[in-house]
Protein backbone atom coordinates (compact mmCIF):
# COMPACT_ATOMS: atom_id res chain seq x y z
CA UNK A 1 0.00 0.00 0.00
CA UNK A 2 1.14 3.48 -0.60
CA UNK A 3 1.62 5.28 2.38
CA UNK A 4 3.55 8.50 1.82
CA UNK A 5 3.96 9.57 5.98
CA UNK A 6 5.66 7.79 8.39
CA UNK A 7 3.61 6.17 10.47
CA UNK A 8 3.10 7.88 14.19
CA UNK A 9 5.46 5.64 16.28
CA UNK A 10 8.53 5.98 13.36
CA UNK A 11 8.55 10.05 13.03
CA UNK A 12 12.03 11.18 13.33
CA UNK A 13 12.51 13.13 16.45
CA UNK A 14 15.34 15.69 17.12
CA UNK A 15 17.96 14.29 19.11
CA UNK A 16 21.32 15.01 21.41
CA UNK A 17 24.23 16.44 20.42
CA UNK A 18 27.72 14.07 20.98
CA UNK A 19 30.80 16.41 21.16
CA UNK A 20 34.56 14.60 21.30
CA UNK A 21 36.09 15.06 24.90
CA UNK A 22 39.37 17.19 23.31
CA UNK A 23 38.40 19.64 20.72
CA UNK A 24 38.72 18.55 16.91
CA UNK A 25 41.37 19.32 14.39
CA UNK A 26 38.75 18.66 11.64
CA UNK A 27 35.50 18.39 12.99
CA UNK A 28 32.69 16.95 10.60
CA UNK A 29 29.44 16.22 11.82
CA UNK A 30 27.32 13.03 11.41
CA UNK A 31 23.97 12.92 11.95
CA UNK A 32 22.68 9.39 12.66
CA UNK A 33 19.06 7.57 12.78
CA UNK A 34 18.86 6.44 16.47
CA UNK A 35 16.22 3.97 17.80
CA UNK A 36 16.23 1.37 20.33
CA UNK A 37 13.36 -1.22 21.09
CA UNK A 38 14.09 -0.79 25.19
CA UNK A 39 12.68 2.92 26.16
CA UNK A 40 9.84 2.88 24.26
CA UNK A 41 10.76 6.43 22.64
CA UNK A 42 10.62 7.42 18.73
CA UNK A 43 13.32 6.74 16.57
CA UNK A 44 15.77 10.75 16.81
CA UNK A 45 18.45 11.61 15.07
CA UNK A 46 21.55 12.16 16.87
CA UNK A 47 24.90 14.25 16.27
CA UNK A 48 28.22 13.48 16.35
CA UNK A 49 31.15 15.71 16.20
CA UNK A 50 33.73 13.40 14.58
CA UNK A 51 37.73 14.65 14.26
CA UNK A 52 38.61 13.64 11.06
CA UNK A 53 42.10 13.54 11.91
CA UNK A 54 42.59 9.92 13.24
CA UNK A 55 39.75 8.94 11.57
CA UNK A 56 39.74 6.32 8.12
CA UNK A 57 38.70 7.78 5.30
CA UNK A 58 35.06 5.73 4.97
CA UNK A 59 31.50 6.54 6.62
CA UNK A 60 32.26 3.25 8.31
CA UNK A 61 35.44 4.17 9.55
CA UNK A 62 33.87 7.26 11.07
CA UNK A 63 31.21 5.00 12.51
CA UNK A 64 33.16 2.11 13.69
CA UNK A 65 35.26 5.26 15.87
CA UNK A 66 32.04 6.61 17.04
CA UNK A 67 31.35 3.45 18.23
CA UNK A 68 34.30 3.17 20.24
CA UNK A 69 35.45 6.16 21.51
CA UNK A 70 31.93 8.47 21.92
CA UNK A 71 29.06 6.42 21.81
CA UNK A 72 29.37 2.57 22.53
CA UNK A 73 25.63 1.80 22.04
CA UNK A 74 25.41 2.99 18.09
CA UNK A 75 24.43 -0.14 16.23
CA UNK A 76 25.10 -1.15 13.42
CA UNK A 77 26.27 -4.45 10.80
CA UNK A 78 29.50 -4.36 9.42
CA UNK A 79 31.86 -6.83 8.22
CA UNK A 80 34.49 -7.05 5.41
CA UNK A 81 35.06 -2.87 5.20
CA UNK A 82 35.54 -3.39 1.46
CA UNK A 83 32.43 -3.67 -0.35
CA UNK A 84 32.35 -7.49 -0.61
CA UNK A 85 30.09 -8.39 2.15
CA UNK A 86 26.95 -6.45 2.03
CA UNK A 87 26.60 -5.81 5.68
CA UNK A 88 26.96 -2.22 6.04
CA UNK A 89 24.41 -0.94 3.20
CA UNK A 90 22.60 2.16 4.57
CA UNK A 91 20.88 5.12 3.12
CA UNK A 92 23.99 8.21 3.71
CA UNK A 93 22.78 11.56 2.40
CA UNK A 94 19.88 10.32 0.80
CA UNK A 95 21.61 7.52 -1.13
CA UNK A 96 21.56 3.89 -0.38
CA UNK A 97 25.32 2.51 -0.46
CA UNK A 98 27.62 0.50 1.63
CA UNK A 99 29.33 2.66 4.74
CA UNK A 100 32.59 1.30 4.02
CA UNK A 101 33.11 2.17 0.17
CA UNK A 102 31.75 6.02 0.60
CA UNK A 103 34.24 8.27 1.15
CA UNK A 104 33.92 11.04 3.93
CA UNK A 105 35.83 13.36 1.06
CA UNK A 106 32.95 13.15 -1.15
CA UNK A 107 30.14 14.11 1.27
CA UNK A 108 29.87 17.90 1.88
CA UNK A 109 28.93 19.57 5.22
CA UNK A 110 27.49 16.95 8.07
CA UNK A 111 26.95 13.16 6.99
CA UNK A 112 23.58 12.09 7.49
CA UNK A 113 22.99 8.51 7.84
CA UNK A 114 19.68 6.54 8.14
CA UNK A 115 18.57 2.91 8.01
CA UNK A 116 17.71 1.23 4.47
CA UNK A 117 14.27 3.27 3.44
CA UNK A 118 11.27 1.72 4.31
CA UNK A 119 12.13 -1.22 6.26
CA UNK A 120 11.38 -2.47 9.98
CA UNK A 121 13.86 -1.04 12.36
CA UNK A 122 15.42 -3.76 15.00
CA UNK A 123 17.65 -0.93 16.38
CA UNK A 124 19.64 1.89 14.98
CA UNK A 125 20.93 1.40 11.59
CA UNK A 126 19.88 -2.29 11.50
CA UNK A 127 16.67 -3.14 10.08
CA UNK A 128 14.72 -6.24 9.87
CA UNK A 129 16.05 -8.08 6.24
CA UNK A 130 13.70 -11.63 6.70
CA UNK A 131 11.22 -10.69 4.01
CA UNK A 132 14.17 -9.90 1.68
CA UNK A 133 16.23 -13.44 2.31
CA UNK A 134 12.23 -15.01 1.77
CA UNK A 135 12.37 -13.37 -1.86
CA UNK A 136 15.39 -14.20 -2.48
CA UNK A 137 14.95 -17.96 -1.20
CA UNK A 138 12.17 -17.93 -3.54
CA UNK A 139 13.76 -17.17 -6.76
CA UNK A 140 15.60 -20.69 -6.12
CA UNK A 141 18.80 -19.34 -6.44
CA UNK A 142 20.34 -22.82 -7.59
CA UNK A 143 21.69 -24.55 -9.71
CA UNK A 144 18.15 -26.75 -11.25
CA UNK A 145 18.74 -29.59 -14.05
CA UNK A 146 16.85 -32.89 -14.79
CA UNK A 147 19.44 -34.67 -16.95
CA UNK A 148 21.73 -37.04 -15.04
CA UNK A 149 24.38 -35.16 -13.35
CA UNK A 150 27.75 -35.75 -16.16
CA UNK A 151 31.12 -37.70 -14.35
CA UNK A 152 32.45 -34.56 -14.40
CA UNK A 153 31.18 -31.07 -13.60
CA UNK A 154 28.79 -29.43 -15.77
CA UNK A 155 30.61 -27.44 -18.39
CA UNK A 156 30.12 -23.86 -20.36
CA UNK A 157 31.35 -21.79 -23.24
CA UNK A 158 33.25 -19.11 -22.27
CA UNK A 159 30.46 -17.21 -24.09
CA UNK A 160 27.74 -18.76 -21.95
CA UNK A 161 29.85 -17.47 -19.07
CA UNK A 162 30.23 -14.26 -19.79
CA UNK A 163 26.37 -13.99 -19.87
CA UNK A 164 26.82 -13.90 -15.82
CA UNK A 165 29.00 -11.18 -15.89
CA UNK A 166 27.11 -8.21 -14.37
CA UNK A 167 24.72 -10.57 -12.36
CA UNK A 168 27.07 -13.16 -10.28
CA UNK A 169 28.66 -9.89 -8.51
CA UNK A 170 25.69 -9.12 -6.65
CA UNK A 171 26.27 -9.54 -2.78
CA UNK A 172 22.81 -8.97 -1.44
CA UNK A 173 23.48 -5.72 0.15
CA UNK A 174 19.76 -4.71 -0.06
CA UNK A 175 20.64 -1.02 -1.47
CA UNK A 176 18.60 -1.47 -4.61
CA UNK A 177 15.52 -2.80 -3.21
CA UNK A 178 15.15 -0.14 -0.23
CA UNK A 179 15.69 2.08 -2.99
CA UNK A 180 12.73 1.55 -5.14
CA UNK A 181 9.82 2.85 -4.54
CA UNK A 182 7.66 0.52 -6.27
CA UNK A 183 9.25 -2.22 -3.78
CA UNK A 184 8.51 0.79 -0.87
CA UNK A 185 4.61 0.05 -1.55
CA UNK A 186 4.54 -3.14 -2.39
CA UNK A 187 7.78 -4.85 -0.54
CA UNK A 188 5.21 -7.93 0.52
CA UNK A 189 4.72 -8.86 -2.71
CA UNK A 190 6.92 -7.23 -5.45
CA UNK A 191 10.24 -9.23 -5.40
CA UNK A 192 12.45 -6.47 -5.70
CA UNK A 193 15.34 -5.64 -8.05
CA UNK A 194 17.80 -7.70 -6.23
CA UNK A 195 15.97 -11.06 -6.07
CA UNK A 196 14.89 -10.14 -9.26
CA UNK A 197 18.76 -10.14 -10.92
CA UNK A 198 19.28 -12.98 -8.95
CA UNK A 199 16.47 -14.73 -10.48
CA UNK A 200 17.43 -13.82 -14.14
CA UNK A 201 20.95 -14.87 -13.06
CA UNK A 202 19.74 -18.47 -13.13
CA UNK A 203 17.20 -17.88 -15.73
CA UNK A 204 20.51 -16.62 -18.10
CA UNK A 205 22.89 -19.62 -16.88
CA UNK A 206 23.40 -22.14 -19.90
CA UNK A 207 23.34 -25.17 -17.44
CA UNK A 208 20.54 -24.26 -15.56
CA UNK A 209 17.38 -26.48 -17.12
CA UNK A 210 14.62 -25.41 -15.13
CA UNK A 211 14.29 -21.67 -17.35
CA UNK A 212 10.43 -22.12 -18.29
CA UNK A 213 9.76 -23.15 -15.21
CA UNK A 214 11.31 -20.20 -13.43
CA UNK A 215 9.82 -17.61 -15.93
CA UNK A 216 6.40 -18.97 -15.11
CA UNK A 217 6.97 -18.93 -11.33
CA UNK A 218 7.64 -15.02 -12.29
CA UNK A 219 5.39 -14.31 -14.40
CA UNK A 220 2.57 -12.38 -12.11
CA UNK A 221 1.59 -8.75 -11.22
CA UNK A 222 2.91 -8.47 -8.23
CA UNK A 223 6.31 -10.43 -7.80
CA UNK A 224 7.66 -9.17 -11.86
CA UNK A 225 5.24 -6.34 -12.82
CA UNK A 226 5.56 -3.95 -10.24
CA UNK A 227 8.77 -2.82 -12.12
CA UNK A 228 8.11 0.39 -13.85
CA UNK A 229 11.72 0.91 -14.76
CA UNK A 230 12.10 3.86 -12.12
CA UNK A 231 15.51 3.20 -12.47
CA UNK A 232 16.32 3.78 -8.42
CA UNK A 233 18.00 0.06 -8.13
CA UNK A 234 20.57 0.68 -10.98
CA UNK A 235 21.38 3.99 -10.14
CA UNK A 236 22.07 2.90 -5.93
CA UNK A 237 23.86 -0.52 -6.35
CA UNK A 238 27.23 0.31 -4.97
CA UNK A 239 28.68 -2.67 -7.20
CA UNK A 240 27.51 -0.83 -10.15
CA UNK A 241 25.42 -3.79 -11.22
CA UNK A 242 21.84 -3.28 -13.59
CA UNK A 243 19.40 -5.28 -12.03
CA UNK A 244 16.51 -3.05 -13.89
CA UNK A 245 18.09 -3.80 -17.39
CA UNK A 246 17.66 -7.88 -15.92
CA UNK A 247 14.38 -7.40 -15.04
CA UNK A 248 13.68 -6.15 -18.55
CA UNK A 249 15.49 -9.19 -20.32
CA UNK A 250 12.66 -11.20 -17.99
CA UNK A 251 10.31 -9.56 -18.98
CA UNK A 252 11.49 -9.82 -22.78
CA UNK A 253 11.75 -13.44 -22.20
CA UNK A 254 8.83 -13.88 -20.53
CA UNK A 255 7.22 -12.63 -23.81
CA UNK A 256 9.39 -14.28 -26.20
CA UNK A 257 8.20 -17.31 -24.61
CA UNK A 258 3.84 -16.86 -25.37
CA UNK A 259 4.86 -16.02 -29.24
CA UNK B 1 8.64 -6.25 22.96
CA UNK B 2 6.83 -7.48 19.42
CA UNK B 3 7.82 -6.97 15.85
CA UNK B 4 4.74 -4.76 15.45
CA UNK B 5 6.25 -1.94 17.29
CA UNK B 6 9.40 -1.60 15.56
CA UNK B 7 9.33 1.68 13.49
CA UNK B 8 9.69 1.88 9.72
CA UNK B 9 12.69 3.88 8.60
CA UNK B 10 12.38 6.94 6.71
CA UNK B 11 11.86 6.73 2.69
CA UNK B 12 9.90 9.54 0.28
CA UNK B 13 10.87 11.54 3.03
CA UNK B 14 14.61 11.23 3.01
CA UNK B 15 15.86 10.11 -0.04
CA UNK B 16 17.56 12.10 -2.19
CA UNK B 17 16.10 11.90 -5.79
CA UNK B 18 17.43 10.81 -8.77
CA UNK B 19 16.78 12.28 -12.28
CA UNK B 20 14.66 9.27 -13.20
CA UNK B 21 12.63 8.86 -10.29
CA UNK B 22 11.53 12.35 -10.82
CA UNK B 23 10.76 11.56 -14.33
CA UNK B 24 9.01 8.29 -13.15
CA UNK B 25 6.30 10.00 -11.18
CA UNK B 26 6.05 13.16 -13.55
CA UNK B 27 4.93 9.67 -16.17
CA UNK B 28 2.46 9.01 -13.95
CA UNK B 29 1.09 12.20 -12.98
CA UNK B 30 1.01 13.16 -16.57
CA UNK B 31 -0.82 10.69 -17.24
CA UNK B 32 -3.90 11.19 -14.46
CA UNK B 33 -3.58 14.65 -16.09
CA UNK B 34 -4.28 13.26 -19.19
CA UNK B 35 -7.62 11.61 -18.05
CA UNK B 36 -8.83 15.13 -16.24
CA UNK B 37 -8.26 16.47 -19.30
CA UNK B 38 -10.51 14.28 -21.33
CA UNK B 39 -13.47 15.67 -18.99
CA UNK B 40 -12.36 18.83 -20.14
CA UNK B 41 -12.36 17.83 -24.32
CA UNK B 42 -15.71 15.97 -23.07
CA UNK B 43 -17.55 19.33 -21.52
CA UNK B 44 -16.73 21.08 -24.81
CA UNK B 45 -18.34 18.16 -27.23
CA UNK B 46 -21.20 18.13 -25.43
CA UNK B 47 -21.57 21.83 -24.85
CA UNK B 48 -20.99 21.69 -28.94
CA UNK B 49 -24.51 19.71 -28.95
CA UNK B 50 -26.44 21.46 -26.43
CA UNK B 51 -25.89 25.09 -28.77
CA UNK B 52 -24.37 28.31 -29.31
CA UNK B 53 -24.76 29.87 -25.45
CA UNK B 54 -23.16 26.57 -24.04
CA UNK B 55 -20.76 26.19 -26.35
CA UNK B 56 -19.58 30.03 -26.07
CA UNK B 57 -19.45 29.65 -22.03
CA UNK B 58 -17.39 26.74 -22.63
CA UNK B 59 -15.20 29.09 -25.20
CA UNK B 60 -15.31 31.56 -22.49
CA UNK B 61 -13.35 29.54 -20.23
CA UNK B 62 -11.24 27.77 -22.54
CA UNK B 63 -9.40 31.85 -23.40
CA UNK B 64 -9.41 32.94 -20.11
CA UNK B 65 -6.02 33.01 -18.10
CA UNK B 66 -6.98 30.01 -16.15
CA UNK B 67 -8.15 28.19 -19.37
CA UNK B 68 -5.49 28.76 -21.45
CA UNK B 69 -3.35 27.46 -18.02
CA UNK B 70 -4.82 24.48 -17.68
CA UNK B 71 -4.53 23.46 -21.54
CA UNK B 72 -0.91 24.49 -21.70
CA UNK B 73 -0.55 22.48 -18.99
CA UNK B 74 -2.52 19.32 -20.40
CA UNK B 75 -0.70 20.10 -23.95
CA UNK B 76 3.25 19.55 -22.34
CA UNK B 77 1.44 16.25 -20.48
CA UNK B 78 0.41 15.28 -23.48
CA UNK B 79 3.97 15.34 -25.45
CA UNK B 80 5.23 14.45 -21.95
CA UNK B 81 3.55 11.23 -21.42
CA UNK B 82 3.66 10.40 -25.32
CA UNK B 83 7.82 11.03 -25.36
CA UNK B 84 8.05 9.42 -22.19
CA UNK B 85 5.89 6.35 -23.50
CA UNK B 86 8.09 6.18 -26.65
CA UNK B 87 11.04 6.01 -23.92
CA UNK B 88 9.53 3.22 -22.20
CA UNK B 89 9.06 1.20 -25.44
CA UNK B 90 12.41 0.99 -26.29
CA UNK B 91 13.39 -0.04 -22.44
CA UNK B 92 10.91 -3.11 -22.96
CA UNK B 93 13.00 -3.85 -26.21
CA UNK B 94 15.68 -4.08 -23.90
CA UNK B 95 17.90 -0.87 -25.06
CA UNK B 96 18.74 2.28 -23.33
CA UNK B 97 18.99 0.99 -19.66
CA UNK B 98 22.38 2.11 -18.83
CA UNK B 99 22.33 4.65 -16.27
CA UNK B 100 24.20 7.20 -18.49
CA UNK B 101 21.61 6.32 -21.21
CA UNK B 102 18.49 6.52 -19.23
CA UNK B 103 19.66 10.03 -18.03
CA UNK B 104 20.35 11.71 -21.36
CA UNK B 105 16.74 9.85 -22.95
CA UNK B 106 15.08 11.58 -19.75
CA UNK B 107 16.47 14.93 -20.94
CA UNK B 108 15.54 14.85 -24.23
CA UNK B 109 11.97 13.61 -23.76
CA UNK B 110 11.37 16.89 -21.75
CA UNK B 111 13.09 19.15 -24.01
CA UNK B 112 10.54 17.10 -26.95
CA UNK B 113 7.75 17.59 -24.88
CA UNK B 114 9.26 21.74 -24.20
CA UNK B 115 9.41 22.22 -27.78
CA UNK B 116 6.72 20.29 -29.07
CA UNK B 117 4.47 21.89 -26.67
CA UNK B 118 5.42 25.69 -27.65
CA UNK B 119 5.37 24.98 -31.38
CA UNK B 120 1.66 23.77 -30.91
CA UNK B 121 0.69 26.71 -28.96
CA UNK B 122 3.01 29.21 -31.55
CA UNK B 123 0.81 26.98 -34.17
CA UNK B 124 -2.32 28.26 -32.80
CA UNK B 125 -1.84 31.74 -32.86
CA UNK B 126 -2.13 32.03 -28.52
CA UNK B 127 1.78 32.71 -28.32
Amino acid sequence: MVEFALPRNSRVEPGRRHEPATPPKRPREFKIYRWSPEDGRNPRLDTYVVDLDGCGPMVLDALIKIKSEIDSTLTFRRSCREGICGSCAMNINGRNTLACIKAIEDIDGPVVIYPLPHMNVIRDLVVDLENFWAQYESVEPWLKTSTPPPTRERRQSPEDRARLDGLYECILCACCSTSCPSYWWNGDRYLGPAALLQAYRWIADSRDEATNERLEALEDPFKLYRCHTILNCTNSCPKGLNPARAIAEIKKLIVEKRL
Amino acid sequence: MTRRDRPLSPHLQIYRWHFTMALSIAHRFSGVALVVGLFFVSWWLTALARGPEAFAFVQAFAQSWLGILVLFGWTFALFYHLGNGIRHLIWDLGFGLEKDEAFRSGVAVVAFAVVATLLVWIAVGAL
